[in-house]
């Protein structure tokens, strides 16, 4: 049966790579190459745009957030602006752009101007990798994967600037936080997208999607500690609730952003979610297969697939932002070094096992299923082994009211222990 | 005009004797360092631009040796703020002008 | 492929940039911004990597230098506070900057007196594939020799920050 919706040119939504690869072959008969090759760029990154940053970032980033902490949270969120308060994200931008920008009179003035100018380059730049189709990436360069860690590693340099040049003490504590954060996470972080290199051979983006295809399996099956753990390490670095000890209000005011007013901190806010996206496409694309889901891109348009898994993974971020309480700054820099890069350097280890086993079996294509099995198993117990090691116990609903006891306060009979 | 390999090394030079410049002549420690990573970046351009411009049989073998430049430009950097680190707390200051417990 | 308009403005640009922040390093008083334009400079040569087709190489520069010495850097800075956060000279600037001068001029004689013989065509294998391979066959040894460095200086690091009072408490455990 032939695919629905399929045909071999360009008028079809499949694909929107063959509306933009049959405007450039014509335009490439008459024009010289520069030209098309800037045009190119320019239609990848408008489509791209248009189709997926500016509704993520408005509509999925600020307003689903905000609904769905607010539902997480018992409340309502934002309902008054437009339908189902949709607009909300637009008057909170119109609010922004007319507040006024302060500067603190001893503040560093240029440095302070241009660190959110400099945190919104990368969180741009990142796209630039991500295959969304088949043939719908803007720059398909062998090492996207290592492209995309260096310029993830670009905003950080941005925040300290913020941080720094307030003066503001809080501020310091936060960028000081951040720094030791990034240089804590980053290590675990590499480790474990080492272990998907490994597993896949290859570092392009592109070639690890086709990986994917090729065997069928998602890599998250193969890797599951992998994803977990670059999970943690990447909401670490981003500063999503959990662990974002930078910008922690009930410690250090706002940390990076006390001093931020109208669209400079609008640019901060935005672009966080910015990043939080540009992650979730990473894991999708490097765990979760990318714009492949086992034949089903056949029938549905690639990117479509692309742009759901991103929406999940960014549920989950969005879900462990509305759900944990915040992490202690010494808490979370034990966790990684002690928990976190361990455990990849175990998973690096299997993998690595692993894959000198398929290299002498030839590839053999059950064989990575067999892989799968065992790693989720061995994962488990890993983890829970490397938990109990390290002296940390899984921590019951307390049914036992301790702390009252503590501070020696009447218990009921029937509940005392 | 079109970048040759006179283009690239002429800024490796001059992106050396920057370096240069600073490590011999700042007060800072933390500065001397700056200095010095600056001088392994010029190496680094210098032998990637060799591997790439010059015809050797074996070119990958400059993209090597920028990788171990890499690795001990990575070490050194750890262990010379290391140092810095523990300079100021037993000094307090990481002047170079100033740390001369051992002169006479 | 290393004409054409494209590589040439490239070339241009990222000379200016690289130089102008190195140039900013040496004059900034400011011991941050001296960071900060440390930091400029070295995404600048990772720029002539991508120019001179050492993708690899770039990408690894801005992790390394970048995202880990630069803040490495940055942290010391931070954690040596009192000592004046200026980047003034020593009493021994001059003779340092003579002495680089002079060098510069020789570097620039070497380099156009020299009959260089270059190959326009950038040579086929340098991939990260090409590179993963050497390292790991002809140049195997140093290489394992790098990752003891990085261990020794690992671990050297932390001993060498590790304050009295830790010390203190790890005596009585």
């Amino acid at each position: 049966m032939t695919p629905f919706l399929t045909s071999d040119r360009w008028y079809d939504i499949r694909d929107l790579g063959n509306l933009s690869s049959a405007i450039l072959e014509a335009l490439d008969k008459v024009l010289p190459f520069e030209v098309v090759y800037i045009l190119a760029a320019v239609i990848g990154f408008v489509a791209s745009f248009l189709l997926f940053v500016l509704p993520s970032q408005l509509f999925v980033g600020v307003y689903g957030e905000r609904r769905l902490i607010g539902r997480m949270q018992s409340r309502l969120g934002p309902n008054r602006v437009g339908p189902f308060g949709l607009l909300q994200p637009i008057a909170d931008a119109i609010k922004l752009i007319q507040k006024e920008a302060l500067t603190p009179t001893q503040a560093d003035r240029a440095v302070m101007y241009v660190a959110p100018i400099l945190f919104v380059m990368p969180a741009v730049l990142l796209w630039a990798v991500i295959p969304f189709g088949e043939h719908m990436v803007i720059a398909d360069i062998p090492v996207s994967l290592m492209y995309f860690l260096a310029v993830s590693s670009l905003p950080v340099i941005a925040t300290f600037m913020a941080g720094w040049s307030a003066n503001n003490k809080y501020s310091l504590f936060g960028a000081m936080r951040i720094v030791s954060m990034v240089i804590s996470y980053e290590s675990p972080l590499v480790l474990t997208l080492l272990g998907a290199v490994v597993l896949t051979g290859t570092i392009s983006l592109s070639g690890m999607v086709a990986w994917a295809d090729e065997f069928n399996i998602w890599v998250v099956f193969v890797q599951p500690l992998a994803l977990v753990i670059y999970f943690i390490c990447v909401s670490a670095e981003l500063n999503r609730t959990p662990v974002d000890i930078a910008e922690a209000e009930s410690e250090i005011v706002a940390g990076y952003l006390t001093e931020y007013s109208g669209m400079k901190w609008g640019l901060f806010y935005g672009m966080d979610i910015g990043y939080a996206l540009a992650a979730s496409g990473f894991i999708t694309t490097v765990f979760l297969g990318g714009w492949t889901f086992f034949g089903l891109e056949a029938w549905i348009p690639g990117w479509l697939i692309f742009i759901a898994k991103t929406y999940l993974i960014y549920f989950l971020f969005i879900w462990t932002r509305g759900t944990l309480p915040r992490l202690r700054a010494d808490q979370l820099m034990a966790f990684a070094w002690k928990f976190l890069l361990p455990l990849g350097v175990f998973n690096l280890l299997i993998v690595s096992t692993e894959r000198m086993l398929w290299f002498e079996q030839d590839y053999a294509k059950g064989l990575v299923y067999v892989f799968a099995a065992v790693n989720i198993a061995l994962s488990a117990v890993l983890v829970y082994v490397w938990a109990r090691f390290n002296g940390y116990r899984p921590e019951r609903t307390p049914t036992r009211p301790r702390l009252v006891k503590q501070a020696g306060g009447y218990i009921p009979v029937g509940e005392r222990s | 005009m079109t970048p040759g390999l006179e283009h690239f090394l002429t800024v490796g030079a001059l992106l050396f004797c920057l370096g240069l410049a600073i490590s011999l002549s700042k007060r800072n420690a933390i500065g001397v360092l700056m200095g010095v990573e600056l001088m392994l970046n010029a190496v680094n351009l210098t032998l990637i631009a060799f591997s790439r411009f010059t015809v050797s049989p074996n070119p990958i073998a400059g993209h090597t040796f920028v990788v171990f430049i890499l690795t001990v430009a990575a070490a050194e950097a750890a262990v010379a703020l290391a140092l810095a680190v523990a300079v100021y707390r037993n000094r307090e200051t990481v002047d170079v002008d100033r740390l001369n417990l051992l002169r006479s | 492929m290393m004409d054409g308009f494209g590589p040439s403005l490239a070339f241009w640009v990222l000379a200016a940039i690289t130089l102008v922040a190195a140039g900013g390093v040496m004059v900034s008083r400011n011991l941050l911004h001296a960071v900060l334009f440390l930091i400029l400079t070295f995404v600048g040569v990772a720029g002539f990597f991508v120019l001179l087709s050492a993708d690899f190489i770039a990408m690894a520069q801005v992790i390394i230098y970048v995202g880990a010495i630069a803040v490495l850097v940055l942290f010391a800075v931070l954690l040596t506070p009192r000592s004046s956060r200026d980047n003034s000279e020593t009493r021994w600037a001059a003779p340092g900057i003579l002495l680089a001068v002079c060098l510069a001029a020789i570097f620039l004689f070497v380099v156009h007196d020299t009959a260089w013989r270059t190959v326009d065509a950038a040579p086929a294998n340098l991939s990260a594939a090409s590179l993963g391979r050497a390292l790991l066959s002809t140049w195997v040894v140093p290489f394992e020799i790098a990752s003891v460095l990085l261990t020794a200086a690992l671990v050297g690091a932390i001993m060498l920050t590790r304050s009295p009072e830790e010390e203190a408490e790890d005596a009585l455990a």
